[in-house]
């Protein structure tokens, strides 16, 4: 992410003569200066002070009916702005409801501040009343964190915490609150820069680097572009198709990187990885140029590390130094934000003689694109998703829960603009999609925000539905029910004989559920009453809940087995 | 391969668990760590011997550079540098084997600093591996207890050591 958040003089505090505050006073004020306008939480004990000052702030605050919700909701915000998502709970049970999102930010660097009341300094340490060693549990899974000891820190240190949230790779950053340092009263002052000592993320490249990549790509005869999240976050999705374009390299995409590039170009490989094309897994087994951009070599994508993309020369160009040669051996190392690194390559004008290749590649596409075939009244997932891709021209914000739908929704909608695809990718937390979708709308009031999401995934946070309910929030939950953890269902299917362990999971009826928190809901059980439903749910003004009662039997290809290489996938499934 | 690197760190509350925890997080395997003030207040050194494959340290390096409150990260091994262990070996002595001791714990320069009934206590400095051999040699007398510091160390003068 390429912008810092810079301290915006909004307030009408005088900066000249310092003003007495409480700490919870201080951390309103600074957020109001941070330019945060929208919170999501849940009060407590600890955390009261805060809301106190919250109360008649002006800023936004969304409140949940639980905090892994909030945080999700913060996440979805983040990921559908490019802004840094805030989150408030109280120390304790608050926190550790907090520990699943926090943990699925960190995994697809999501820019997110945690505020976390916690009790009193004199009490830390004492096992006292919903006190949880935060600091401790949060240091794994946070890309820093802050137990404020003084007052007077409060301002500085939420200044640092939305810089380092959203600067270099983004992450979360968590700021730790004693109730005491929150009815704490000294002077407020608000620091003009922020300046952290062992914190200055590279984001230009070296030039000669850039120069021997230009070269290499002179000389490739089958370059492929490997792409992630990281494009989205450096906002170099612009930069990306020039560069492309420019240089005549086809581009695949990780499940992050879905719409950094545009899905209808015909340079787009397809997605990579487990649940990957045909045509994107093939392209990087054979290229013999790799140039990966805002990735990470995840598992996920590259299979069996020894089969991956045996024949290529692989450039990394990452803003995390330590993902460069993490997993696998880079030729040319480029530590740089990608956006900036995009630029300087194209300054080269780096042109690829491969036009054979764009011919492989064209014909793989060809041979096995992704399809399904929709027959009798009975819906398949992929044909809903297909239909809902279509009814809606492709412009929806789609976040997704996590599973099988969440792999149709990646293969059947199609992105061409970025931010338009949220959806959990290192952690695949269930839970996720729905509230990601309500901080994705509150970001986004006046485009069509969908959450596709599985029968089992609803059911994570399915309390939500009183939250849209309540601010008539207009987000339209596609639930793709077949009655099953689709997923493991099918793993078991694959993997383990068919032994359906614990994997048929009951649901309720859903339109019914929702008719309960007040959100209209709507069942389709066939294909006529699925095209209805969904021209029903986007002509409604407000939420929607459809219940689309699809074919059990079906399963997500083509698939990467785990531990195979990306050019040993099962491509069955989908031709008969 | 051994790697002694050194790690200059805020000295902040919780600095020594965010290092240690990355450490053992990443699965990386850590020989010994030591830490201390440094020539600046409010920052410390921390020495830390690590055994891995240059990429294993590599690793380690960009992992421990990630942290916010860790400065700087220096790989000493390539460079000429001091490394220091302090070790205190308690052995069972009595008067007729305390000159033969004496004898073994000088061309060590090694000191006597508690000499008790039936027991000695010896303090050496020095590298590991010369620890490792003055242990050796008391090992024969009945060693009771052995206390190390783990290793300290910096690069020598006039040598600018590689920073990554």
């Amino acid at each position: 992410m390429s912008q810092a958040i810079k301290p915006a003089p909004t307030s009408n505090a005088p900066q000249a003569k310092p003003v007495q505050m409480t700490g919870a006073e201080m951390v309103v004020e600074s957020l109001k200066r941070l330019g945060v306008a929208t919170i999501f939480g849940y009060p407590g004990g600890a955390i009261l002070p805060i809301y106190d000052a919250l109360y008649e702030s002006g800023i936004e605050h969304i409140l949940t009916r639980h905090e892994q919700a909030a945080i999700h909701a913060a996440e979805g915000f983040a990921r559908a702005t490019g802004k840094v998502g805030t989150v408030m709970a109280t120390s304790g049970p608050g926190a550790t409801n907090l520990i699943t999102g926090i943990t699925d930010a960190y995994m697809d660097s999501t820019p997110v501040v945690i505020i976390t009341g916690q009790v009193a300094t004199s009490l830390i340490g004492s096992d006292a009343f919903q006190e949880a060693d935060v600091m401790g549990i949060t240091m794994p899974i946070t890309k820093h964190n802050f137990q404020v000891r003084k007052t007077e820190d409060i301002p500085r240190i939420l200044a640092e915490a939305y810089h380092i949230a959203g600067t270099g790779r983004p992450g979360p950053v968590l700021v730790d609150v004693p109730k005491d340092v929150a009815n704490g009263k000294a002077n407020f002052v608000f620091p003009e820069t922020v300046n952290i000592r062992g914190y200055n993320p590279t984001t230009m490249p070296s030039m000669l680097q850039i120069e021997r990549v230009a070269e290499a790509i002179a000389e490739a005869e089958r370059p492929l572009m490997y792409i992630g999240g990281g494009i989205i976050s450096s906002e170099a999705s612009e930069e990306l198709r020039r560069f492309a374009r420019e240089s005549g390299i086809p581009v695949a995409s990780t499940l992050m990187g879905l719409g950094a590039y545009p899905q209808n170009d015909p340079l787009y490989v397809g997605m990579l990885g487990m649940h990957g094309t045909y045509a994107a897994n093939m392209a990087i087994f054979h290229c013999d140029l790799l140039i990966a951009c805002g990735v990470r070599f995840d598992d996920r994508v590259t299979g069996k590390l020894e089969r991956f993309s045996p024949n290529s020369k692989k450039v990394h160009i990452d803003v995390d130094p330590a993902e460069i040669g993490k997993n696998v051996a880079i030729e040319y190392p480029i530590v740089a934000d990608a956006k900036n690194a995009l630029k300087a390559l194209l300054e080269k004008a780096p042109r690829a003689n491969c036009a054979d290749w764009q011919r492989q590649i064209a014909a793989w596409k060809a041979e096995y694109p992704l399809s399904f075939k929709q027959q009798g009244e009975s819906l398949k997932p992929q044909y809903v998703i297909d239909l809902i891709n279509k009814l809606t021209d492709s412009r929806a914000i789609v976040t997704t829960e996590v599973g099988q739908h969440q792999m149709w929704a990646a293969h059947f909608y199609q992105f061409n603009e970025p931010r338009k695809w949220i959806t959990s990718g290192g952690l695949g937390t269930m839970g996720y999609g729905f509230p990601a979708a309500i901080g994705a709308q509150l970001a986004k009031p006046d485009e069509l925000v969908i959450c596709i999401a599985g029968d089992a995934s609803i059911q994570m946070n399915i309390q939500e539905l009183q939250t849209i309910a309540e601010r008539n929030i207009p987000v339209k939950v596609f639930i793709i029910n077949n009655g099953f953890l689709g997923m493991v269902r099918q793993w078991q299917e694959l993997f383990h004989e068919n032994r359906l362990s614990e994997s048929k999971i009951g649901a309720p009826d859903f339109a019914r559920v929702a008719e309960a928190f007040n959100v209209k809901g709507i069942r389709a059980e066939n294909t006529a009453q699925a095209e209805q439903a969904i021209k029903d749910a986007l002509a409604h003004p407000g939420p929607v809940v459809v219940d689309f009662i699809v074919e059990e039997a079906e399963n997500v290809f083509p698939m990467v087995p785990p531990g195979k290489g990306t050019d040993e996938l099962i491509v069955k499934g989908w031709e008969e | 391969m051994r790697h002694t690197l050194s790690v200059i760190v805020n000295d902040t509350p919780g600095v020594l668990a965010r290092v240690a925890g990355l450490i053992s997080r990443r699965g990386f395997n850590i020989d010994s760590l030591t830490v201390g003030p440094s020539e600046e207040p409010g920052v410390s050194r921390m020495t830390i011997t690590t055994i891995g494959d240059e990429a294993t340290v590599e690793q380690v390096m960009k992992q421990l550079h990630k942290l916010i409150d860790v400065i700087k990260v220096q790989d000493l091994s390539e460079d000429p540098m001091v490394e220091r262990e302090l070790i205190l070996i308690k052995i069972a002595a009595n008067p007729a084997s305390r000159s033969e001791i004496n004898g073994i714990v000088e061309p060590f320069r090694a000191t006597i600093v508690d000499v008790g009934r039936s027991s000695m206590m010896i303090q050496a400095t020095g590298s590991r591996e010369k620890n490792d051999a003055i242990i050796e040699l008391l090992r024969p007398y009945g060693i009771k207890e052995i206390a190390r510091t783990g290793v300290t160390a910096l690069v020598r003068a006039q040598v600018a050591a590689r920073v990554k």
